[in-house]
């Protein structure tokens, strides 16, 4: 399966001047680019693990590729995302947020469905990738 | 002016007396901060003056009568009358043209007129009985300025834009939607293949219709289990959160709290109403939205018989106004582009209506006053009927980001498919946001960028080819260019 989380997954893999282009408009609105990574992509795992903090008085957004390269060379097989926070009032929550790394292999999620009263049915989403610990998830 | 105020012992004298003499015209108030202003397009009767019909309709609007009472007295009743304190004519209207002369009255309202917190209340005034008064042939509400006092009395937006977002994990671009169709006439099972292939295909949220609800063909839980079995499914296909708007509306608040509890168990994150059900019953249900961190999606459904003509009912801006203080997430709010309620400047004021935290003065838009939204949540407009990929562009320039694009002809009607047609729509979206964010004109180029993204991905192309030259003569909203042909590919 191809995870569809985030702004572009139904393009091809962004290229990195694809990616400094995005970074370049959130610099542009005063948003702070921050990247994050992940082995659990689950919908509801909101909290990936960040790389550093957002980078509020970024200028240049060759220095956001760099970490995003840096962080693809720790974790080349982790999903790695960039999100902008917008700091602005009546938002003050992210403005953009797209995948730019993802393992070569996406089992993906089984549906675990409960039966429980009458015909409904409690249902849970389980990411295959997380019966192995954090770290051995993908190769 | 010879007609002036009356004051003391005279204006209480038994009788008849013209309501710009009985205090409800005032030209030269001004505005409290506290106020609530009302601008109506007044077209009076032959004969009548303007003025006269405009403080006619501030004292039936407020504490008058048709005659004298002597228990005013025992009131402040000049805090209580409303006042008229201006009236202007409207441009292009009267002798020459095809229409009455018309005239915009503005009147202020004290805040202790209304209750805190009650739609109901307010607008039993304002839109009350005065919309039958003789002495006018026509009136139309065309804006509110609602203080922040009273503002801050409402709970607003149950989730709002930013919350749902949040929620959703859905940032940076417009959400993707689609009705269910055929709207009437699906088995729940059958039903919950569209919603399957639609969210799998791509998009965010799929939707029942406004007169889905409980029919002997399909009955309501029936529908809510096999769309949530279709929402989960997708959902673990492609690791997304996913949504459909079940309609909760009912023939009593108790059913519609009994269907929005079965939602809430099946775990869904949102649920639909329809205007239809009154303001209280929107209210009710904002406020159990919120208790129960749940979306609450609200179809139009109703609001053309009074907001559509230019002479009489009231503007949707002022609908707008109202559901944001009465707390829904979403609203149907126009298009420009799919079909009819056009106008890109008035779509704009709906929107900024809807979005700001502050409006500014906008007569182009429509928005006659500043308003200040008191911290109340955004609305996400929904921008619904006859609308297809191929104008991607001309959607996210005239709408933005911040919007529910509904695709449902767009999407089912697809020749390859209902998971084509969502897939299509999505790689659509996704190509032109970056487009844009790259600082490519999509105004002009737009066309390009979809060709480009069409040359790999064949459904873009085969939507492209389908709906290439539509130009929306649609008979009505979300009808399909085709004949829903649900398929079991996967």
């Amino acid at each position: 399966m191809r995870l569809t989380q985030g702004q572009f997954s139904f393009l091809p893999d962004l290229s990195d001047d694809q990616i400094k282009a995005q970074i370049e408009y959130a610099v542009e609105n005063g948003w702070a680019v921050n990247v994050e990574f992940t082995d659990d992509p689950h919908p509801r795992n909101t909290y990936w693990e960040m790389w550093d903090l957002p980078m509020f008085d970024l200028r240049d957004p060759a220095g956001a590729l760099l970490e995003v390269n840096n962080c693809r060379k720790a974790y080349p097989n982790h999903y790695i995302r960039v999100t902008a926070f917008d700091n602005g009032r009546g938002w003050e929550t992210p403005r953009m947020s797209f995948i730019v790394n993802r393992p070569k292999e996406e089992p993906g999620f089984r549906l675990n469905r409960q039966e429980v009263d009458g015909r409904a049915i409690r249902y849970t989403i389980h990411s295959y990738a997380t019966d192995k610990p954090s770290g051995d998830r993908y190769e | 002016m010879s007609q002036q105020q009356i004051t003391g012992e005279e204006r209480y004298k038994s009788g008849v007396i013209p309501y710009k003499k009985m205090g409800y015209w005032e030209p030269d108030y001004q505005p409290k901060e506290t106020d609530v202003i009302a601008l109506f397009r007044i077209t009076p009767q032959e004969g009548v003056d303007p003025e006269e019909a405009a403080a006619a309709v501030a004292g039936e609007s407020s504490t008058a009568t048709w005659t004298v009472v002597w228990t005013d007295r025992l009131t402040a009743c000049e805090l209580y009358r409303a006042k008229a304190y201006r009236v202007d004519p409207v441009p292009n209207t009267g002798p020459g043209t095809k229409v009455d002369k018309q005239y915009f009255a503005y009147i202020a309202y004290d805040l202790d007129l209304f209750e805190p917190g009650s739609i109901a209340n307010l607008t039993a005034s304002i839109i009350g009985n005065v919309f039958g008064f003789k002495a006018v042939k026509g009136l139309r509400l065309e804006d509110m300025r609602i203080p922040v006092a009273y503002l801050k009395t409402f709970q607003g937006p149950a989730t709002g834009v930013v919350v749902e977002r949040e929620r959703l994990d859905k940032f940076g671009r417009p959400l993707l939607g689609a009705t269910t169709k055929p709207k009437l006439g699906l088995s729940g099972r059958n039903y919950g293949r569209v919603v399957y292939e639609a969210l799998k295909g791509g998009l965010d949220f799929v939707k029942d219709d406004e007169n889905i609800n409980s029919q002997p063909f399909m009955h309501w839980r029936d529908r809510f289990l096999y769309c949530m079995e279709a929402v989960n499914r997708a959902s673990a296909a492609t690791g997304e959160v996913k949504g459909h708007y079940l309609n909760v509306t009912a023939g009593t608040m108790d059913e519609m709290i009994e269907r929005a509890e079965f939602a809430k168990a099946l775990g869904s994150v949102i649920i639909m109403i329809d205007l239809v059900i009154g303001y209280t019953a929107i209210q009710t249900m904002a406020k159990w939205a919120r208790k129960n961190d749940m979306i609450l999606h609200l179809h139009r459904a109703g609001n053309s018989t009074y907001s559509r003509q230019k002479n009489h009912g009231m503007n949707f801006r002022v609908i707008c106004k109202w559901m944001r203080m009465a707390g829904v997430d979403h609203i149907h709010a126009g298009t420009v582009v799919g079909k009819l309620e056009g106008d890109p400047l008035m779509i704009k004021g709906f929107y900024d209506t809807l979005l700001q935290t502050y409006n500014e003065k906008s007569l182009e838009h429509g928005l006659f006053f500043d308003q200040d939204w008191a911290s109340l949540n955004k609305v996400m407009p929904v921008a619904s009927g006859g609308i297809h990929a191929g104008q991607m562009h001309q959607l996210l320039t005239y709408l933005g980001e911040d919007v529910v694009l509904q695709f449902g002809g767009g999407t089912i009607g697809h020749p390859m498919g209902i998971q084509a047609g969502a897939t299509a729509n999505r790689v659509a979206l996704e190509a032109m946001v970056q487009a844009r964010n790259e600082g490519v004109d999509i105004w002009n180029e737009g066309p390009k960028v979809l060709d480009k993204a069409a040359k790999w991905c064949q459904p873009l192309q085969m939507a492209l080819e389908t709906w290439k030259d539509i130009t929306f003569n649609y008979a009505s909203t979300d009808t399909p260019d085709f004949v829903p042909t649900p398929e079991t590919t996967v």
